[in-house]
């Protein structure tokens, strides 16, 4: 065994590992990226229904109902120009409030309407997660002291 | 007063680091003794200084002091006095104290426990670090002053985060910190050792003890803070590949990959630069950690505050040091003379095949966290990538690794003969189907996949107990010569198989816990009952309580199995008037091969209360495996041999190479 040799087989195992890991991570990527929208790009493009999706924005003020089951709850998320249906069925994290920024993870239906299967909303009242502060911007509805 | 003091103190640590930084390098160079010797009393005295600015801004936080700003924004007097202490690092300012106090600490024992390095190697490791501690003063001193004072004081502070107001404040982040910060040590000696020019197996033998400490505390730190998670967000998951769990867990792959080759550059003078390289990205990784959970480019509970001029500061840093170390390598890694040879199977061979496989795990857990912030930086749009990519990419990763560590540790150095262990593979394999059948049986219709996470973890746990049991000729011997031997195995050999074992244990927990958890979600009334896998939960309702600085809903479970097993669960909601905001506290009972564990949610208007409930099967396991693999980073450091700093240099080097290219041909 030589050094020339040994380099040659460290190396092919390398070439070896390293193409199965990308191949790992361009099937991995091409299923499992999860894309964000503001409600108002909802509303101006076209996300085909059954796509993994994130929305975010603000929990509409007086939109949370409450379904007779005590676990399916329906609310509206908006970034002050464009709004969101939601239905979640679940226990809300604790931060959840109405007009408290929020983003939800799920699906749309063929109606437009948002199944979640996840809301985050984990941070104390003054934060406002990024993405959130985003949308709000782009709609022009940004009422926070930066810019 | 003591404020200010605290302040100047901070500043001379700068003073002091600038001069640590810079002369003994000088000295170094020019082979000046007085120069060199420069370097310990610095580290002495700026360590002192980073104590006195430490314990003053903590005796801001327990006087409450809200004339500092920090303490102000952060803490309240109506809050109870460890989270006071521990509020300290709660925080961006507080918690970047908190890690220079480390890195001096860590200075400190390099002194302490470096008599028999040669002076000018210890006076240029002392100067990398200085280095360091230059970067992160001046960060916290010109961007993140912990002691800003604020007039006129407000009356009370903000408060704390509810959701940090948790003993795993007291324990997560300086544990995280002593792994991260540690890793800056081996990071010292690899740049030292580039400039040096020279890598020997005596140079591998200082770097270890370090390295194993700085990876024993950053297992630690991350199972505290997965296991924190775990109770405190009522989610019922541990894991959740969320950006700043991913910045703790790549310095700890690179870390563990470390670990590993420097082995072989110890025993066998090989691997050399590769095991620098290592290093430095093994500290790299844990600045990015460090900018990514700081600079607030990352939506997270960790994200404290969200400044740009921080940001841009630790990038800068960021692109220095990295750039910096990676250049110094690419000079000077060409001239380190390329050391043992060694045949593919072989115990070297199986490090590097483990190397690579931890690092291309690295690889794609870098990947996959910054992938958002590069299609953000273009403008594309927001993505995230989730947990699916995480466990699609990492799971054919690290099974391959756990078959290779029931492998490896039987293989010879040098050049192994497969035939010889053959034996002892078709005992861990027959143990292996065992289990596998068992399991199958078991859970047959219920995410049967799941039986082979299992069965890693037995192949592993199986070599590992097969290994010890032949080192000692159990049941061959006499107890008592079995005794006699199991007292003289190195502890260096019991400390890796603790390690491994530790892995056998965490694969289970997190095989069964992500395949097998039942979930429960209903609304329940007072009296009634739910069955969740066997166990009967009764529900009492909730009621109303006073903390000491919350309100609290309490709700109340009584468990029950049979006639034998009865629990009381007491999961609470509760609420934190100063910040005016809720945390959820999960109620969890612990077996040992499980965890029950009941959150209570919203009423629903008519005296009902939505609850979950979760049986999560063998969760403890992970954080049992993770402290097992960190006992066994501990019990390997008691090993003589690896005491820090109680090697020497030796005159002749490990073998000759051309007498072990003989052995190997």
């Amino acid at each position: 065994m030589t050094r020339k040799k040994r380099r040659l087989y460290v190396l092919l195992v390398a070439a070896v590992l390293l193409g199965g890991a990308t191949a790992l991570v361009i099937g991995a990527f091409r299923g499992n990226l999860v894309f964000f929208f503001s409600p108002t790009e909802i509303f101006e493009k076209s996300v085909e229904p059954g796509q993994r999706i994130r929305v975010g924005g603000l929990v509409e003020e007086d939109s949370v109902v409450h379904d007779a089951d005590g676990l399916t709850v329906h609310f509206r998320v908006t970034d002050l120009s464009h709004a969101v249906m939601v239905t979640y069925r679940g226990i809300l994290p604790s931060l959840f409030r109405e007009g408290q920024g929020v983003v939800i993870q799920g699906r749309l239906d063929e109606t437009a309407h948002f199944i979640a299967d996840e809301v985050m909303a984990k941070h104390d009242e003054n934060y406002m997660p990024p993405e959130v502060a985003e949308a709000l911007k782009k709609s022009g509805q940004w009422k926070g002291d930066d810019e | 007063m003591i404020v200010e003091i605290g302040h100047i103190a901070l500043i001379m640590a700068l003073a002091v680091a600038l001069v640590q930084a810079v002369v003994p390098m000088i000295g170094a160079s020019r082979g000046d003794g007085r120069l060199m010797a420069l370097a310990s009393t610095a580290a002495g005295i700026q360590w002192l200084f980073i104590v006195i600015a430490f314990l003053a801004l903590m005796n801001a936080y327990i006087t409450s002091d809200f004339s500092v700003f920090n303490v102000a924004s952060n803490s309240h007097s109506a809050k109870p006095i460890l989270y006071k202490i521990a509020g300290v690092w709660g925080n961006h300012e507080g918690s970047l104290v908190l890690w220079v106090l480390i890195l001096a600490t860590f200075g400190g024992a390099i002194v302490l426990f470096g008599g028999n390095l040669p002076p000018a190697l210890r006076a240029r490791v002392l100067s990398v670090q200085a280095l360091i501690a230059v970067g992160f003063l001046s960060f916290s001193l010109f961007t993140s002053n912990p002691f800003q004072r604020v007039s006129p004081a407000p009356l009370d502070g903000n408060g704390l985060n509810p959701l940090l107001q948790d003993p795993g404040l007291a324990f997560h982040p300086p544990f995280l910190y002593l792994g991260y910060v540690g890793f800056s040590v081996a990071f010292a000696f690899a740049v030292a050792a580039l400039i040096e020019g020279r890598v020997d197996a005596a140079w591998a033998r200082w770097v270890r003890p370090w390295a194993l400490i700085a990876w024993s505390f950053l297992t630690v730190g991350i199972a505290l803070g997965s296991w924190w998670a775990y109770y405190e967000l009522g989610w019922g998951g541990w894991w959740f590949w969320d950006p700043v769990e991913n910045a703790s867990f790549m310095p700890w792959l690179a870390g563990t990959a470390l670990l590993h080759s420097a082995i072989v550059c110890e025993k066998r003078d090989a691997l050399k630069a590769w095991t620098i390289l290592l290093a430095i990205v093994a500290f790299s990784l844990s600045l990015l950690g460090t900018f990514l959970v700081r600079s607030g480019v990352l939506t997270s509970v960790h994200a404290f505050a969200t400044d740009p001029a921080r940001g841009v500061f630790i990038l800068g840093f960021l692109v220095v040091v990295v750039g910096g170390s990676l250049a110094l390598f690419a000079i000077r890694a060409p001239r380190l003379k390329a050391g043992g040879l060694f045949a593919p199977v072989s115990r070297e061979g199986g490090i590097v095949l483990n190397n690579l496989l931890f690092s291309a795990a690295a690889a794609t857990v870098l990947l996959g966290t910054l992938y958002p912030l590069f299609i953000d930086a273009l403008g594309a749009g927001k993505v995230s990538v989730g947990p699916p990519y995480f466990n699609t990419v990492f799971v054919p990763l690290m099974s391959p690794l756990v078959v290779l560590a029931g492998i490896a540790p039987m293989l010879s150095w040098k050049r192994a003969d497969l035939g010889g262990i053959v034996d002892r593979l078709k005992i861990i394999a027959a143990l292996t189907a065992l289990v596998l059948v068992w399991t199958v049986y078991q859970v047959w219709g219920n995410a049967v996949f799941g039986a082979f996470g299992i069965a890693l973890s037995a192949w592993l746990a199986s070599s590992v107990l097969l290994d010890w049991a032949l080192r000692i000729r159990l049941f061959r011997a006499s107890p008592l010569d079995s005794m006699r031997r199991a007292m003289r195995i190195p502890r260096a050999a019991y400390g890796m198989n603790f390690a491994h074992f530790g892995v056998a244990l965490l694969v289970a927990g997190v095989t069964a816990s992500s395949a097998w958890r039942t979930e429960s979600l209903q609304v329940m009334r007072e009296g009634e009952s739910i069955s969740v896998a066997g166990f009967e939960f009764l529900f009492h309702g909730v009621d109303r309580a006073e903390g000491p600085n919350y309100a609290v809903d309490r709700g109340h479970f009584t468990v029950t199995r049979g006639a034998k097993f009865t629990v009381e669960l007491w999961p609470e909601n509760r609420f934190y008037p100063v910040q005016q905001q809720p945390t959820t506290e999960a109620a969890i009972h612990t077996m040992w091969n499980a965890d029950l564990y009941a959150v209570v949610g919203d009423p629903d208007g008519n005296g009902g209360w939505a609850t979950r409930i979760y049986y999560n099967p063998l969760v403890p396991w992970i954080w049992l495996g993770a402290l097992v693999m960190a006992l066994g980073g501990a019990v390997s450091l008691s090993d003589r041999r690896h005491r820090v700093g109680a090697p020497k240099r030796s005159q002749s080097t490990p073998m000759p190479r051309h007498a072990a290219a003989d052995i190997v041909r």
